[in-house]
């Protein structure tokens, strides 16, 4: 393949063309007889147009200059069927660095309570759980770094999930189990649109060395399971995680393709979140087994590590919040791992620590909302900071611009190695 | 409940006690009045459920909208309550779910449902007196503020209003010095709240417009908040009031933020 992107967008887009024929199937008849389509569609056809537009602030050589320049509509349909309801949502962009024009299909689902104590949601959903404040340690539902990182909405950040989840809620706690048939990956930076380190080649690079992955696409060979267990005691809410399935970004390397891979993996973990000191405090840990090298010894598949974060959030004046957050990463083996790295390789450090900052101001009755954004690694010594300004002109418009800012000593670290990718974008959205 | 929205227009939450009310012995004692107006204007009911629309209008008289049903639960009269608040309007918030345990022995727990992530967010309750949803009606006055947190005293007793002044306790928390409310002596609802602020400036009035008996509890259906200095104001209506519908404790938890249930989504 040629870029990892577009073929996560092909492989949605039958669904897609299938949803819409679905969405049709089962909304015009029930409309029809309860009320004229237009007032149905009135009441539940929302959406927004958006028009999407940023620059690069250093001259990569190796991406273009426009770090996003698109035109997106979305259409948000949810009709009750049954006892159930039935959603839809989908976009329609027009990009203009790809080139192209793409239908992507964020949800398409059914959600129902076959019991009194259960609740099923099947087929293309957004799924999140987990106390971290943008850092996941429990959730391994996919995401999409490249829309995080060129200034989408957050909305994009999270990737939809292709799943079955069920829910039992008994009087003791609540389980979620989520059943994902064929793995669904994060969309990872590999180079078309953001450039990156490439350890192979000992340098940055990007469109012109584009990183293909290895496709993980077996129906139940490649199946994903997640599970949590939850509990609320006296407003303290506690939850004990656990996945079984492959590493979200491509974590591996095949020496003889010359294709990343998704290794695999399994996960269990706890969090507990709860307000204190006039706050909301929150700690999570996951063990990260990975599977395929659990002896650390194979230097192209990453060593498993047992990662960490807590926070804490609290208004610190009127219509101003501020939260810190601590996280790390502890690579296991790292004796086998220092070992076995080939020659010439960048070394990992055996932790990584980050602290994150987020600063939120709303003014003007909260129609204008000023935020930032930012992790600071010491370990890597690297920075990305997301400052951005929201305005609601009206109930419908809103006008919002931000930058995307990186900054490393290093080229090959986490954060530092996107520096060249540097940007600042503006957008302008009506919904409906 | 709706007085529940009451609260979300009286400041209600004004009221508390003081242990020396003055006119104790021809009026009713202060605590009392205060104790009624609080379980006439937030505990209407064992539950509720109510549509509310805002129009909420700025100094320069542009107007936004805001629409959303809540639930409110009771524990217990007088004590702990529940409230589920599920925004239909304008269509950025559409979907969201804003919940609140309310606790009158400990800070509120409050969580944030943003449906287009999935993500059930945990907020401060720390500064209750800041705006809801941009309004001028402020966090306190939907959940209602509680009645221990003021000195309550007994001002006056008019043909048809005992009009209490109440002074919080911890001045440097809150925004106002004092506030009057009016309080209506045949069914204690509270009527109008006027707010003064650290310079003893009338700020901020919250009133009762309409008042209509719903299921034989005494019902505000219209309320306004009008800011003396910024200017603006906003209007709440309230329409398909409901009390006692039997709603589950379970409603007011993690499951029905991620999937809203019937009473909210009709």
């Amino acid at each position: 393949m040629t870029n990892v992107t577009n073929i996560n967008l092909r492989s949605r887009s039958t669904p897609y063309i299938i949803s819409i024929l679905l969405a049709g199937f089962f909304v015009f008849p029930g409309a029809s007889q309860a009320a004229p389509l237009q007032d149905w569609l009135y009441e539940d056809l929302h959406g927004f147009v958006e028009i999407r537009n940023g620059w690069r602030l250093d001259n990569d050589v190796d991406e273009k200059d426009v770090s996003i320049a698109e035109a997106r509509l979305q259409l948000d349909l949810s009709k009750d069927i049954f006892d159930g309801s039935m959603k839809f949502k989908g976009d329609l962009v027009g990009d203009a660095v790809t080139e192209e024009l793409r239908p992507e299909l964020r949800e398409l689902n059914y959600g129902f309570s076959p019991t009194d104590i259960m609740d099923l949601k099947l087929g293309r959903q957004i799924l999140t759980w987990g106390t971290g404040d943008l850092l996941f340690i429990n959730d391994l539902f996919p995401k999409d770094w490249e829309s995080f990182f060129i200034g989408r909405d957050d909305e994009y950040l999270k990737a939809p999930s292709d799943a079955i989840k069920g829910s039992l809620f008994f009087d003791m706690f609540a389980l979620d189990l989520v059943y994902v048939p064929v793995f669904n990956n994060s969309n990872f930076i590999d180079g078309s649109r953001i450039s990156y380190w490439n350890p192979l080649l000992g340098r940055t690079a990007g469109r012109d060395f584009i990183l293909e992955d290895h496709e993980r696409n077996q129906v139940f060979r490649d199946s994903e399971f997640a599970g949590r267990l939850s509990k609320n005691i006296e407003g303290v809410e506690l939850a004990f995680y656990g996945y079984y399935g492959f590493w979200k970004t491509p974590e591996g390397f095949e020496p003889t393709s010359g294709k990343v891979i998704y290794p695999r993996l399994s996960v269990f973990g706890a969090s507990a979140r709860g307000a204190i000191w006039n706050g909301i405090g929150n700690v999570e840990f996951g063990y990260y087994d990975s599977i395929s090298d659990k002896k650390g010894t194979d230097p192209f598949i990453r060593n498993s590590e047992i990662r960490f974060l807590t926070g804490y959030e609290r208004e610190l004046a009127r219509e101003f919040t501020g939260g810190l957050q601590y996280y790390s990463e502890y690579m296991q083996d790292y004796d086998a791992y220092e070992s076995n790295l080939p020659p010439g390789m960048k070394k990992a450090d055996k932790f990584r620590h980050v602290f994150t900052v987020r600063l939120t101001k709303l003014l003007m009755n909260q129609n204008l909302r000023l935020s930032l954004f930012g992790y600071f690694s010491p370990s890597d010594e690297d920075v990305y900071i997301r400052p951005k300004v929201h305005y609601k002109i009206s109930d419908n418009l809103a006008a919002e611009a931000g930058g995307n800012i990186f900054w490393g000593t290093e080229d090959h670290t986490f954060f530092g190695q996107f520096e060249d990718n540097t940007n600042l974008y503006a957008g302008v959205r009506w919904s409906f | 409940m709706n007085r529940i929205f009451f609260t979300l227009l009286t400041a209600l939450s004004l009221l508390s006690f003081t242990n020396n009310a003055p006119f104790a012995a021809e009026s009713p004692a202060v605590e009392e009045i205060v104790n009624k107006a609080n379980l006439a204007s937030y505990y209407g009911g064992d539950d509720g459920r109510a549509e509310i629309s805002m129009t909420i209008t700025d100094s320069q008289g542009r107007k936004r909208n805001r629409e959303f049903v809540i639930l409110r639960k009771d524990i217990k009269d007088g004590g702990d309550q529940l409230f589920f608040v599920y925004f239909k309007k304008p269509s950025d918030v559409r979907k969201m779910v804003f919940m609140v345990h309310k606790h009158l022995d400990k800070d509120d727990d409050r969580w944030l449902y943003l449906p287009a992530l999935d993500l059930v967010k945990r907020i401060a309750a720390a500064d209750k007196r800041t705006s809801f949803v941009g309004s001028h009606f402020l966090y306190e006055d939907v959940s209602g503020r509680s009645i221990v947190d003021d000195n309550h005293e007994l001002i006056q007793t008019t043909g048809d209003s005992y009009v209490l002044k109440s002074t919080p306790k911890d001045p440097d928390s809150v925004e106002f010095s004092s506030y009057t409310i009016w309080i209506d002596r045949n069914n204690y609802m509270p009527m109008k709240a006027e707010y003064l602020d650290k310079e003893g400036r009338k700020y901020r009035t919250v009133e009762a417009l309409l008042i209509k008996d719903i299921q034989g509890f005494p019902t505000v259906v219209k309320s306004r908040v009008k800011d003396h200095v910024a200017k603006g104001e906003t209007v709440s209506e309230f329409t398909n009031i409901k009390y006692n519908v039997g709603l589950a404790e379970k409603i007011f938890t993690e499951r029905y933020l991620r999937r809203p249930p019937k009473a909210v989504r009709k």
